[in-house]
């Protein structure tokens, strides 16, 4: 039958190369590391029928998720990426807010222009526009350079491998999809209402503050996720621009992947920045279902 | 509710009242349950060859379900639907001869009027060579020839009506269902275009079932209505039928503007009652009342507004006349409407026409007046 | 007509300007006679010669294009599909569970993403190459086409597949001959976009890759690891180049259409 055909395509690729990996990585963090390939031990031997799997199980242990909390490299990584995750989200949205509300009040015939100029850099190359600030934030670079000539500064300032270039690499590059669903909430949002506001008395603030801002919160929560989530586990921007300094769990995932190649630590990492990125991940969804069922 | 004189004969269309004639459509105990939501419940239905057939309710009562059905787009959950004495269950919409025209038209936005008509025959068994003599023909008979090669969103509304129903008629179904099908055209559009549809369906020969919630335009356009509520039907019958004899309070309050007076029946002889609908007034006497109605029981009485005459003396020739004082009027230009309140309190609503000039009328707001009306003019309702 | 007010005015400035202005010095400075890319010494385009004689570049490049039309080719067919499936398809077993797994990898953290993967391939025994990076891009960019293409499913007005049927159309037929061109402009952003996705992906590629099968992101990102090079402020610009004519052109054509759709809707009235 076609219709189940059609189902079971996508579902069945999906089911293989993306449900499945889970499982794998979760049952390589509750393995231990070796020197073999692959580099971690035990293996399931099904050849050995339900005896090889019980053996399998038995061998299985959360040793991996104690070695996490005895280092406290690990759970430094998780806190400071949450915080980065929390602050820049904040920041994000503090500089999207104006772009997509000046967007949205700007006359009709711009405003498909404007969206394409959001929507510009959102295509370009993520990785280019994060290394496009490693030559301005630079010690030389030209952010200084100009400071200096205008004698804001004498000498010039450390940004660049500090979290400050992290924080502004972070708003350059997810502002994007900040700004989209600001802009698409604030952009219905019907003129006579604010008139209305400020007929009954509002002043242009408060009509701002008591009718804008609360209409546009679908598309500030949808904003927000979509910065907080990725960035939580955002691995890019921290290696160009933070340096050793910076902190995040993308990166500590990556270096004991690829420098320490312990892959057990490196599932049991992930498996945890999942676990913690799992509530917002599932109230995100919600968020996105509830609105289309409001516009549908 | 078959007259008892009328036989059937040649001259008129009126197969319903022959007991030999084979039904196009049956619907047979149909029962159709979405969840724990009844949307048709047990429902028994002939619909005959040729017929214009309307389905009138208000949203909601299930007859967008009897059409979905028809079309395939639903199975029933109980009961059978037959068309042409085949049972439709399990029968696939391409596969049944049985075209639709859906409310919102749902033209091919990609496709030109000439390729969205030809769009059925392409996928009959229909030669390819005669095609373009259909779909030249169907262009012809909905005047729309000059506009063949335009796409849907450039012809206005009325257009693309009757594209929609081009389209559908291309390949010659032996039923067409029309959903709700004048419901986007403006008043004076649709009026012209249900004497179009009228036209078009004499012409064709084709069985028509159009579902609709506008009772003028059911009246208008069919041959029988059927009146469907909650899921049931209430009654089916020719429009003049429906509207001088409902068979419920239901039906008589849906189709048209009617006064509704509750009272206790008395039998007075053959086929005749009276109704006290209240104290120290006349009662109101009924004659040629079809039906058996037992003695006292409680029945309403149904006369339309302009079956009711206002006078400003007691009328002489009407079998009933109650006295009552105008509490207000609605001058609708060739109409005017007067609600006159009846010493009870009852309030009756009667239509007269404005034969002369408004300023020449006898009576006014306030004044006490005459209703009269014949013994014949009304119905008794029991339910 | 509204006017800006100057607030309005001034946070598109400045807001437009954040936006753009890293990619301009970028562009302006792949044009720098230095080595040194933050001092200007005199315009050239000696760069861009360096650029075209680079082998490992261009390799890396090709890689990168093929995965990427590959993978965006497979994702349109598995995500237009998934997307039907979930608006049209009604009700069937594990439905919440395939809608998550569509949703999901929008947000997931690249890294997740790519370790499970790798550790997919190599638990089947599935060596490491281009194939490897096709099958990872197919999957995430389907979950983007099915989003794009789902959207537009759902404002399709359903009645036109019931009246393909009612006209004699098989199921298959219909989606063919009335869904597919309707929803067609959405299916061919869904492949836009999950080409873009494929040819700026570098952490799943990172993961994916083999040794053989270097993709150009990898290969800019361990170049401006260790610091900026105007080699790659050429790389980066003609991408730029690319990607802003690309989608310059797609959105004035899609503008032309709307426009020609409202003057002839207006004629009729």
């Amino acid at each position: 039958m076609r219709r189940a055909a059609l189902i079971l395509l996508p579902y069945s690729w999906l089911i293989a190369l993306f449900l499945v990996p889970f499982l794998i990585v979760i049952k390589i963090s509750l393995s231990d590391i070796a020197l073999a390939i692959p580099p971690y031990t035990p293996n399931l031997d099904l050849s050995q029928g339900w005896a090889g799997i019980k053996d399998f199980l038995s061998q299985l242990d959360l040793d991996n998720f104690k070695f996490l909390t005895t280092d406290d490299l690990y759970w430094k990584a998780y806190l400071s990426s949450l915080r980065i995750a929390l602050l820049s989200t904040f920041l994000t949205l503090c500089v999207a807010y104006p772009l997509a509300y000046g967007m949205a009040r700007a006359p009709d015939e711009w405003r498909p222009t404007l969206m394409m100029l959001v929507i510009l850099p959102f295509w370009s190359s993520f990785l280019i526009r994060v290394y496009s600030w490693k030559a301005i934030l630079a010690n030389e670079g030209l952010l200084n350079q100009f400071l200096m000539l205008i004698r804001v500064i004498d000498e010039p300032l450390t940004i660049l491998n500090t979290p400050t270039a992290v924080y502004i690499g972070i708003v350059y590059t997810y502002l994007p999809f900040m700004v989209l669903p600001l802009y698409s909430a604030l952009e219905k949002l019907d003129g006579s209402l604010l008139e209305a506001a400020e007929d009954l008395g509002c002043t242009r603030f408060q009509a701002f503050w008591l009718v804008t801002f609360p209409l546009s919160r679908n598309g500030i929560i949808a904003g927000c996720f979509l910065v907080f989530i990725p960035v939580m586990g955002e691995f890019v921007i921290p290696a160009l621009l933070g340096g050793s300094q910076t902190l995040m769990i993308g990166k500590v995932l990556w270096e004991e992947f690829f420098s320490n190649r312990d892959w057990p630590v490196a599932s049991a990492v992930a498996v945890i920045l999942l676990a913690i990125l799992v509530i917002p991940i599932v109230l995100f969804q919600r968020n996105e279902e509830k609105q289309r069922e409001a516009e549908g | 509710m078959a007259e008892p004189n009328s036989k059937p004969n040649t001259t008129v269309f009126a197969p319903w009242t022959d007991p030999d004639a084979v039904p196009l459509i049956r619907f047979r105990n149909v029962t159709k349950r979405f969840g724990d939501f009844t949307a048709i419940d047990d429902l028994t239905l002939d619909i005959y060859e040729r017929e214009f057939f309307a389905l009138l309710g208000p949203s909601g009562c299930g007859k967008t379900t009897m059409m979905r059905m028809l079309a395939g787009f639903e199975n029933p959950t109980e009961g059978r639907i037959e068309i042409g004495g085949q049972d439709m269950a399990n029968v696939p919409p391409n596969l049944r001869a049985v075209n639709m025209m859906f409310q919102s038209y749902a033209l091919f936005p990609h496709l030109s009027v000439y390729d969205n008509i030809a769009f059925g025959l392409k996928r009959s068994d229909m030669p390819k060579e005669q095609i373009p003599d259909r779909v030249n023909e169907m262009l012809r008979l909905t005047r729309l020839e000059r506009f063949a090669k335009r796409k849907p969103h450039q012809i206005s509304g009325g257009q693309r009506q009757r594209v929609a129903l081009a389209r559908s008629l291309a390949k010659a179904p032996k039923l067409l269902l029309l959903d709700e099908p004048l419901g986007a055209l403006d008043k004076k559009l649709r009026e012209e275009t249900q004497f179009e549809l009228m036209d078009i369906q004499e012409k064709t020969g084709t069985t028509f079932v159009i579902v609709t919630h506008d009772q003028e335009e059911a009246m208008t356009v069919a041959s029988r209505v059927a009146v469907m509520d909650a899921g049931v039907i209430k009654q089916v019958d020719t429009p003049p039928a429906i509207y001088e004899t409902p068979n419920s309070v239901y039906v008589a309050d849906f189709i048209g503007d009617v006064n509704l007076i509750e009272g206790t029946a008395a039998k007075t002889g053959e086929h005749a009652y009276e109704i006290t609908y209240a104290e120290g007034v006349d009662p109101i006497k009924v004659t040629e009342c079809e039906h058996e109605i037992a003695e006292g029981a409680k029945v309403t009485f149904a006369i339309r507004p302009e079956k009711i005459v206002v006078t400003q003396d007691p009328p002489e020739d009407r079998a009933n006349a109650m006295q009552g004082k105008i509490i207000d009027i609605g001058y609708l230009g060739n109409l005017s409407t007067y609600h006159v309140e009846l010493p009870g309190g009852q309030m009756v609503k009667a239509t007269m026409t404005n034969a002369s000039r408004i300023s020449r009328r006898d009576y006014t707001w306030e004044d006490t007046v005459w209703l009269g009306f014949r013994s014949s003019a009304g119905v008794v309702l029991s339910e | 007509m509204r006017r800006l007010s100057w607030f309005n005015a001034t946070s598109l400035t400045i807001g437009f300007a954040f936006l753009y202005m890293p990619m301009i010095i970028l562009v302006v400075y792949s044009f720098n006679e230095s080595k040194l890319v933050t001092v200007w010494a005199g315009f050239s385009t000696k760069w861009y010669g360096e650029l075209f004689r680079n082998e490992a570049f261009l390799d890396a490049a090709w890689v990168t294009l093929r995965v990427a039309v590959f993978s965006s080719t497979l994702a349109t067919i598995l995500g237009t599909a998934a997307a039907y499936v979930l608006v049209r398809g009604g009700k069937f077993f594990g439905k919440t569970l395939f809608s998550g797994m569509i949703y999901a990898p929008l947000v997931m953290p690249d890294v997740i993403l790519g370790l499970s993967l790798l550790l997919l391939f190599i638990a089947v025994g599935l060596d490491r190459g281009m194939l490897t990076i096709i099958l990872a891009h197919t999957t995430f960019a389907m979950c983007y086409v099915a989003v794009v293409v789902s959207s537009r499913l759902v404002s399709f007005d359903r009645s036109l597949e019931e009246a393909a049927l009612d006209l004699g159309c098989t199921p298959w037929d219909a989606f063919r001959s009335v869904t597919l061109p309707i929803i067609a402009p959405a299916v061919v952003s869904g492949w836009l976009l999950g080409f873009t996705l494929s040819l700026d992906d570098l952490v799943i590629a990172s993961f994916t890759s083999g040794p053989s099968s270097t993709t150009l992101p990898i290969k800019i990102f361990s170049a401006v690891r260790l610091g900026v090079s105007p080699e790659i402020n050429a790389l980066s610009s003609i991408l730029i180049g690319f990607v802003t004519i690309g989608v310059i052109t797609f959105s004035i054509s899609t503008k032309r259409a709307v426009v020609r759709r409202k003057r002839e809707e207006n004629a009729v009235m």
